[in-house]
């Protein structure tokens, strides 16, 4: 099964670094297998290029099991690409046509400039974790683990939430370029938990707001968020976080 | 034997139980406000390095994290799947302290220090309430209490878990107390930044030279004290569970500046990994060690059988592990499970389009839990077809994103037809040595987690390395550390502009134009490829004295090669994943030399370790106790010249048998 046979047309971003114009390059592939990941076509793609003496594509990828949230392509007008619940890397060739052209792009937002090619800077994520996506508690201060008893349903709402792998499709998907799905994950799963009660409106309030500060859009409930999301994170998050924001505007004592 | 006069373990006198309790009250203080003018330097933000700069930062120490990934979040232990073990006994089934202590030193084929090893068990514990705390969603049962489950080796439950993502939960965990020290200015973070060196003075550890992976620039980084917490080097296989980022250059060159390796052959092959698929395949995926608590491995009884799984009836299967271990069934260990698969396709039992794989089946447990489904609502008249349907929504929920993983890398559904498996490797046991502190033969240089050698022996159970690298970052490092610090808080600043930072950043410096300036003609890839195919070959799950002989000649003139022919394009000052291979795989040919040196030298069988000349009549691992149990702890000398460092292991604890899981 290891030699392929599929021939692709790439239309490939390409751009030296965050202040340069970038443009499509096309680039001609044969031998693909269809058992072959999507990124595999690229490793392919990139030794041919360096074959011939060119330049390979620069991308994010580093698991290649769809759970670091590192890779990042915008496959034909889709973040990783056509199938629902799969990030780039668990992508398949198989998923593909013989003789298929493909356009790839880098994450499409203000707040992620590109720093070559089709990798972009994704630290605002960072830092809105930074703002409030924690409990509060230093290490050895903890209780037993089993002293507070969790629902299963709530146990099992966190987890969906905090499934996300903070890869930014949901940025890219947006024509608004928001952030709203990433941010209202952690909130929500810190808010459905005991453990995040003692924060939750600050942790609202200051996730918010630096989520603003990066310049992430607004959102206008299209939904493409969620429809992209690799891990199919719900909207209800979105719904959640609104709630939560509200609530603690209303009785804000800060920010 | 006798320990090298080289290696000093530290470990604390007193009984095993005591020694840690005594140890935390008697361990030098740095106080609160010298803390502030303290500064360390934490290499990898996995759950090793994320969980000990977190602690470091509450504790008031000035920190510094590195990571080559653009985001702390993405190491690779958050790839990590099936669970943490802990010593909670909440499952009222016998688990205790001991016996978690025990367990890890059996299943380590007694190649592990005691005192490292019982710490380990004793911080367990603390571990699960900590990630609790922090908001981790682990599994719970219906009555809001932590559910558990069995791994290989252990006839306990003492696994903890989030589906088949624990190691993403735990990760996150630990990097939204980093995340939380970075907001409040106690970290700074270094994200898309790599170490390439070490830089002593006067014999201590004192920094750092990292490299800014978006602009190429060199910097140097000063420190009381830095932490290595970079994982394994499984990828010097080329094929791996590990990301495609995961690598050994931090630690090889903290080794090459007088870190001793320890036990480098001391490789973890994986059992439950998806087949290979051909020549393009870039990296391997684990199916975690938990479904073997339901999935049962099989091969057909009739050799060459090309029949479909499911078309061959069950009296014709070989339920090969059942048949051999019946103790422990299709739970034994990792490295006899391995093996035992490689003995059934060798023999040709292999089944696939590679004659490759086994299978490992569902279908019993989809019965299993359908008729539980069933009795728990009182339905007595359900057709074959609909218990099937329930007892998939049972696994479905135990292991679903396992199971949708299969189905996109093979496109073959795993509900309906079993799944096909073979191993992989998975993990290093060996690493850095390092003493009861975490620290290295270099003075205020750390290895935690995965990096160092220190709580697996020959083997690591399946849940531990989670458990290892949460104990060192959160419980063992914020202490033994100021073991050390508490002598440096008359050092002040350590200024980079020292002749030896100058001097470091100058030999990274000419290592990189190096690179770039010879211009062959085979890509880094290619030669990480044919380096791999060296190391599987001679060094994987069987070695022998004559593959490993010529698997040394072989990687010595792969590096030579490799230093004329290498072909790396783009520039230096810019954003060049192609030059930041090239500096790996320099690194992992280099290893790969010693990992064979280390394999011939073990004159035994253990664990992972498996030289087929020693062998029991059964096949099994045959271990020599008179003459190795030892650590082996390599000191670079030169370009193809180690010296071998003995540290005695001794077992006053527990006694020393054959494993058996019969």
């Amino acid at each position: 099964m290891s030699a392929g046979n599929m021939r692709l047309t790439l239309k490939v971003w390409r751009q030296s670094n965050t202040n340069t114009q970038g443009g499509f390059e096309n680039y001609n592939l044969d031998g693909v297998s269809p058992d072959m990941s999507f990124l595999e076509m690229f490793d392919i793609l990139n030794e041919q290029l360096i074959e011939e003496n060119k330049e390979p594509v620069a991308f994010d990828h580093d698991c290649r099991e769809g759970i670091c949230g590192m890779c990042s392509m915008f496959i034909n007008g889709q973040p990783h690409g056509p199938l629902k619940g799969v990030t780039t890397c668990q992508l398949h060739m198989r998923s593909f046509q013989d003789g298929d052209t493909i356009t790839v792009e880098p994450w499409r937002a203000g707040a992620f400039p590109v720093i070559k090619d089709l990798v972009v800077d994704r630290d605002g994520f960072d830092r809105i974790i930074s703002a409030g996506g924690f409990v509060s508690v230093n290490t050895g201060n903890a209780q037993d683990a089993n002293n507070l008893p969790i629902a299963k349903e709530d146990a099992d709402d966190a987890f969906s939430a905090a499934a996300c792998i903070g890869c930014g499709a949901c940025v890219a998907a947006c024509k608004n370029a928001s952030a709203m799905l990433f941010v209202s994950a952690k909130i929500s799963q810190l808010a459905l938990l005991p453990q995040g009660q003692a924060e939750r409106s600050i942790r609202a309030e200051k996730m918010v707001a630096q989520m603003d500060a990066e310049g992430f859009g607004n959102c206008t409930n299209t939904h493409a968020c969620s429809a992209e999301c690799p891990k199919e994170i719900s909207f209800e998050n979105i719904a959640r976080m609104n709630r939560e924001y509200l609530g603690a505007k209303v009785s804000s004592k800060a920010v | 034997m006798a320990t090298s006069s080289r290696l000093d373990a530290k470990i604390p006198q007193g009984s095993l139980e005591d020694k840690w309790e005594k140890y935390k009250s008697s361990v030098p203080l740095v106080n609160p406000a010298n803390k502030r003018n303290i500064e360390v330097i934490v290499v990898g933000t996995g759950l090793a390095g994320a969980s000990a700069a977190a602690t470091l930062a509450e504790m008031g120490y000035k920190v510094k994290a590195f990571c080559f990934q653009d985001s702390p979040r993405r190491a690779h232990s958050i790839a990590a799947q099936g669970g943490i073990n802990a010593a909670k006994n909440y499952q009222n089934d016998g688990d205790s302290v001991h016996r978690l202590f025990y367990d890890t030193i059996k299943g380590g084929d007694y190649r592990s220090r005691e005192a490292n090893v019982h710490r380990l068990a004793e911080v367990s514990g603390n571990i699960i309430d900590q990630c609790v705390a922090q908001g981790v969603p682990f599994a719970r049962e219906y009555g809001g209490l932590l559910s558990n489950r069995s791994f290989g080796g252990v006839q306990v439950q003492r696994t903890f878990y989030a589906a088949g993502q624990t190691g993403q939960q735990l990760l996150l965990g630990a990097y939204s107390g980093l995340q939380r020290q970075v907001g409040m200015g106690t970290i700074t973070m270094y994200n898309r930044h790599e170490m390439l060196d070490v830089v002593k003075i006067d014999g201590k550890c004192r920094g750092i030279i990292a490299r800014n992976l978006i602009t190429g620039e060199l910097e140097r980084h000063s420190a009381h004290a830095v932490l290595l917490c970079t994982g394994g080097y499984g990828n010097v296989f080329y094929l791996s569970t590990n990301a495609m980022g995961s690598n050994v250059t931090a630690a090889w060159k903290a080794h090459k500046r007088g870190a001793f390796f320890a036990n480098p052959c001391f490789t973890q092959i994986h059992p439950t990994c998806i087949p290979v698929s051909g020549e393009h395949q870039s990296k391997l995926t684990l199916m975690s060690e938990s479904l073997r608590n339901d999935g049962r491995i099989w091969v057909p009884k009739k050799q060459n059988d090309t029949r479909a799984g499911n078309a061959i009836p069950e009296d014709e299967r070989d339920y090969y592990l059942e048949r051999r271990y019946p103790a422990f069934g299709n739970l034994v260990p990792r490295d006899i499970a391995s093996r035992a698969a490689k003995e059934r396709c060798d023999a040709g039992y292999g089944v696939g389009t590679s004659k490759l794989a086994v299978f490992l089946d569902f279908s019993a447990a989809f019965h299993r839990y359908g008729q539980g489904e069933a009795n728990k609502n009182n339905i007595t008249n359900a057709s074959e077809s609909q218990i099937l349907e329930w007892g998939k929504a049972v696994v479905k929920e135990k292991y679903g994103n396992l199971f949708d993983m299969y189905k996109q890398i093979t496109g073959e559904d795993p509900y309906e037809v079993p799944m096909r498996i073979y191993p992989a490797v998975h993990y290093t046991m060996g690493g850095l040595w390092v003493d009861y502190n975490l620290m290295t033969t270099v003075p205020g240089l750390y290895s935690l987690g995965e990096a160092n050698f220190s709580d697996h022996g020959a083997n690591r159970l399946g849940a531990s390395a989670l458990m290892q690298g949460l104990a060192d970052g959160y419980f063992v490092i914020p202490i033994t550390v100021g073991a050390y610090l508490a002598g440096e808080i008359r050092t002040g600043h350590i200024s980079t502009d020292h002749e030896a930072f100058v001097k470091t950043e100058k030999e990274v410096k000419d290592r990189i134009e190096k690179l770039i300036s010879i211009q062959g003609n085979t890509s880094p890839e290619l030669f990480h490829r044919r380096l791999g195919k060296i190391m599987w070959d001679k060094c994987g799950m069987g070695r022998n004295e004559k593959g490993l002989k010529e698997a040394i000649v072989e990687i010595r003139a792969l590096r030579e090669e490799f230093w004329k022919d290498v072909k790396v394009m783009g520039k230096i000052g810019d954003f060049n994943p192609e030059l930041d291979k090239a500096n790996r795989v320099a690194d992992f040919i280099e290893l790969g030399e010693l990992m064979c040196i280390d394999a011939l030298t073990r004159n035994e069988s253990c664990g992972g370790h498996f030289r087929e000349e020693y062998q029991t009549e059964e096949g099994e691992a045959l271990r020599d106790d008179e003459n190795f149990m030892f650590v082996s702890a390599w000191e670079h000398i030169d370009s193809e010249k180690w010296e071998l460092h003995k540290e005695d292991l001794v077992y006053d604890n527990i006694k020393i048998a054959q494993r058996s899981y019969k």
